[in-house]
């Protein structure tokens, strides 16, 4: 299939190129930008002006609940709703059931996904069996399967001997260990940020140190044991300064943030609307201003759905009874361009923090937009509004944006060269 | 469903009547004053030889209690019975993990069989409101107690306690006394007090049983109670459960009660009339000496009477606001062109 995309406005956060282009796309790659390779006859023309055409978006977090949660989200539903986030590539939490520790689960989960073909999905593994913080798993197995990284979720190790053995084994394959530093001990039973909100509703606290002891903690120990490290999920400003200290100090450490961290804060809970549960909390605006700037520097290179899709039952409860998460990975762009209105980002940057940044982060063949990579672009229209919920394809519709009138909408995802999502 | 509209709370009507009471926060002091003085009327009823007015008569209150209740509950019962109301009491257990189902399913079908309202405790932080606002919003909800969010009929009746002991609030200094963390209790009363006008509130006890940014309620803080207890009209004690000694919040209780409990010597640097009291049950030589609580100082069983007429005040003026808003609600239905 080859196809023309004419007068796209083409951002590469990777390059740097941002101008208008035609796009030239053969055999499932890009074949040229700008002039037409030697006797290319396009089968179709994607009349593309006035629109942008960015690469296709990379979300480090996606949970597709398959196998295991099926009520849930299935492989096919959650990432044909990634599709019309503009999303190409996605990587899947080890949190289904059974857990994501064995190469079976890894290759059913990729057999799934081809199947569906929506996006492509990159698993990340269970640093431990069954996330139990005791056991390492198989992670070369893992990753000879398609693996690319492991983390352990919220779960905690048993040990900090046990966490610091499991590093320094993955250190051991040059392999990436995704981190979500949160103490259990300092958030056992808590729902909310601990602070005034939290205090008001009569929810119990997850105090900052929740995250920042442990992210403490793991940083001594990635630092010892030498290994990749990406800390996922990022909470507060506090432990964002952290991440930037210790790059500072040269550790090969990235780091993403949930969407919603950056747009949302504790105040949501004032009516315990059970849309706003989410785990790590959300924490204060001087937080939320502080992951914004993390996000501008670079310190955080990398922006995330954190995609959590769940049946209606699951929300629907009093709050602390209640399972966390918000579905959101079919907003993504829109819910993301609506920090370039409000003027916290500019639109490259917000772009690379949503490709070649979580790409890179871990290590992903994916977030570039030139000749010779892979066709997986987004094209969307800048001046055109996206009502949220307006169609909806996640089986998950816990998300608190719904009915909120957002900037820009998705035309056109295409993957490996062929359209994956239409508008 | 219907959404919680932004601009009008969602335990008002639209003519801004209660027609749920969830909490007291967003409630005016007009209302709140209203409240007293229905309850200060319903006073009388209950020294009359028939205890009985007809405000509810035909109407059905369900309490439905998802977390044991001696004293609410049998007080909630007697104010919808005292109001000729029909009453139902359902002792809920709560099994951990479908909590959320049990709540739901559970609501929803006493409102098949026709209640009118429901008083509800739980043991979620937002219960009240969850089912207000998801489960039955047609049936006037009475929160009686959820989580350590909001205990509000608790707070009013500890309003009517000051109020007819001690006039009013305008040149009230109260002490709220313990264990604040875990209380719904003191979280209404903070706000009630702020509300009716009280220019000293004053809240004592170690940092482990304070919650974060308590300065949000125009509270003073005190960790120690000589200094907390000087020169108060009222005093709150709180009640201190005996778990809070294995999370390592305390110590222990003997460590507690000398550091924070109220005896004779102590209550003796308030002022020579202040009140003492305590929302109950009441622990003997944990929080408070048996002379402060059975004392000439002490309302603690005035505030179990004012406890009926408290809620038989909530009871019908929520009833009546619900009552309404259904009309409005179907009049202007009816209005709509087909």
């Amino acid at each position: 299939m080859r196809i023309r995309i004419l007068g796209a406005r083409v951002i590469d956060p990777a390059s740097g190129l941002d101008q208008v282009a035609d796009l030239y796309l053969a055999d499932g790659r890009i074949a040229a930008v700008g002039t037409a390779p030697a006797a290319f006859e396009a089968e179709q023309t994607l009349d593309a002006r006035g629109l942008i055409a960015a690469p296709g978006l990379v979300d480090l977090s996606v949970a597709l609940r398959e196998p295991g949660y099926s009520r849930k989200g299935n492989i096919a539903s959650e990432t044909r709703a990634a599709a019309a986030g503009g999303v190409t590539s996605l990587c899947c939490p080890p949190l289904t059931k059974p857990v994501l520790d064995t190469p079976a689960v890894a290759e059913l989960i990729l057999d799934r996904a081809r199947e569906a073909g929506h996006a492509k999905v990159f698993p990340v593994g269970a640093l431990s069996r069954e996330l139990a913080g005791e056991q390492l798993a198989e992670l070369v197995a893992l990753r000879d399967t398609g693996c690319v990284a492991f983390g352990n979720g919220l779960a905690s190790f048993a040990s900090h001997r046990n966490l610091r053995r499991a590093l320094e084994y993955a250190a051991t394959f040059d392999l990436t260990v995704v981190f979500h530093s949160q103490d259990a001990a300092l958030a056992e039973d808590g729902l909310a940020h601990e602070g005034p909100m939290a205090s008001f509703l009569g929810l119990a606290g997850i105090p900052e140190t929740a995250e920042t002891v442990a992210l403490a903690r793991d940083l001594l120990l990635v630092e010892q044991a030498g290994v990749r490290a990406h800390f996922s999920q990022l909470s507060s400003a506090r432990g964002a300064q952290m991440i930037a200290e210790a790059q500072a100090r040269g550790l090969p450490v990235t780091a993403d943030v949930a969407l919603y961290q950056l747009i949302l804060t504790d105040e949501a809970l004032a009516d315990f609307s059970s849309l706003y549960h989410v785990q790590p909390p959300l924490r204060s605006r001087a937080d939320r201003d502080g992951l914004r700037e993390a996000v501008k520097n670079g310190t955080i290179q990398a922006i995330a759905s954190h995609h959590q899709p769940h049946e209606p039952d699951a929300k629907l409860a009093p709050f602390g009874a209640t399972e966390p998460g918000i579905s959101s990975v079919e907003l993504l762009l829109p819910l993301a361009l609506s920090l370039v209105q409000e003027g916290v980002l500019d639109l490259p940057t917000l772009l690379a923090r949503l490709t070649h940044g979580p790409a890179q982060a871990l290590r992903l063949p994916a977030g570039r937009l030139a000749a010779g990579a892979p066709a997986d672009l987004v094209l969307f229209d800048p001046q055109a509004a996206t009502l949220a919920g307006e169609h909806w394809l996640s089986k998950g519709r816990n998300c608190p944006f719904i009915g909120h009138v957002l900037p820009g909408a998705v035309r056109y995802t295409l993957l490996d060269g062929r359209i994956s999502y239409q508008a | 469903m219907t959404p919680n509209d932004a601009k009008r709370p969602l335990q008002l009507n639209d003519q801004g009547q209660l027609r749920h009471f969830l909490s007291l926060d967003g409630l005016s002091r007009e209302l709140l004053t209203e409240i007293l003085d229905t309850a200060d009327s319903f006073l009388e009823v209950g020294t009359r030889a028939v205890k009985k007015v007809p405000l509810l008569r035909g109407k059905t209150v369900c309490n439905v209690f998802f977390e044991n209740s001696t004293r609410t509950r049998t007080t909630f019962e007697m104010a919808a019975q005292r109001l000729s109301a029909d009453v139902i009491t359902l002792n809920v257990s709560t099994s951990s993990t479908s909590k959320g189902e049990t709540l739901f399913d559970t609501l929803r079908n006493l409102e098949a069989m026709a209640a009118d309202m429901f008083v509800v405790r739980h043991a979620d932080s937002g219960a009240a409101h969850f089912i207000a606002e998801h489960v039955c919003p047609d049936v006037a909800v009475i929160n009686g107690g959820d989580g350590r969010h909001a205990h509000p009929t608790q707070g009013m009746l500890d309003m009517l306690t000051i109020r007819r002991h001690k006039g009013g609030f305008e040149n009230l200094s109260v002490a709220i006394v313990g264990d604040v963390l875990h209380s719904r209790v003191a979280r209404s009363d903070m706000l009630a007090l702020r509300t009716l006008g009280c220019p000293d509130i004053r809240v004592i006890g170690p940092k482990t049983l304070l919650p974060a940014s308590l300065e949000q309620y125009g509270v003073r803080v005190f960790h120690d109670l000589a200094e907390g207890l000087r020169d108060v009209d009222v005093v709150i004690m709180l009640r201190l459960q005996r778990e809070r000694m294995q999370g390592g919040l305390l110590p222990s209780q003997g460590e507690f009660y000398r550091l924070y409990g109220l005896n004779t010597t102590r209550l003796a640097l308030a002022k020579p009339d202040a009140i003492v009291m305590h929302p109950g049950p009441i622990n003997r030589g944990v929080e408070i000496e048996s002379a402060v609580a059975d004392g000439a100082q002490s309302v603690i069983l005035n505030q179990v009477t004012y406890g009926i007429a408290v809620r038989m005040a909530v009871l019908s003026m929520a009833m009546s606001g619900q009552t309404a808003q259904r009309q409005l609600t179907s009049e202007s239905a009816s209005e709509e062109p087909n």
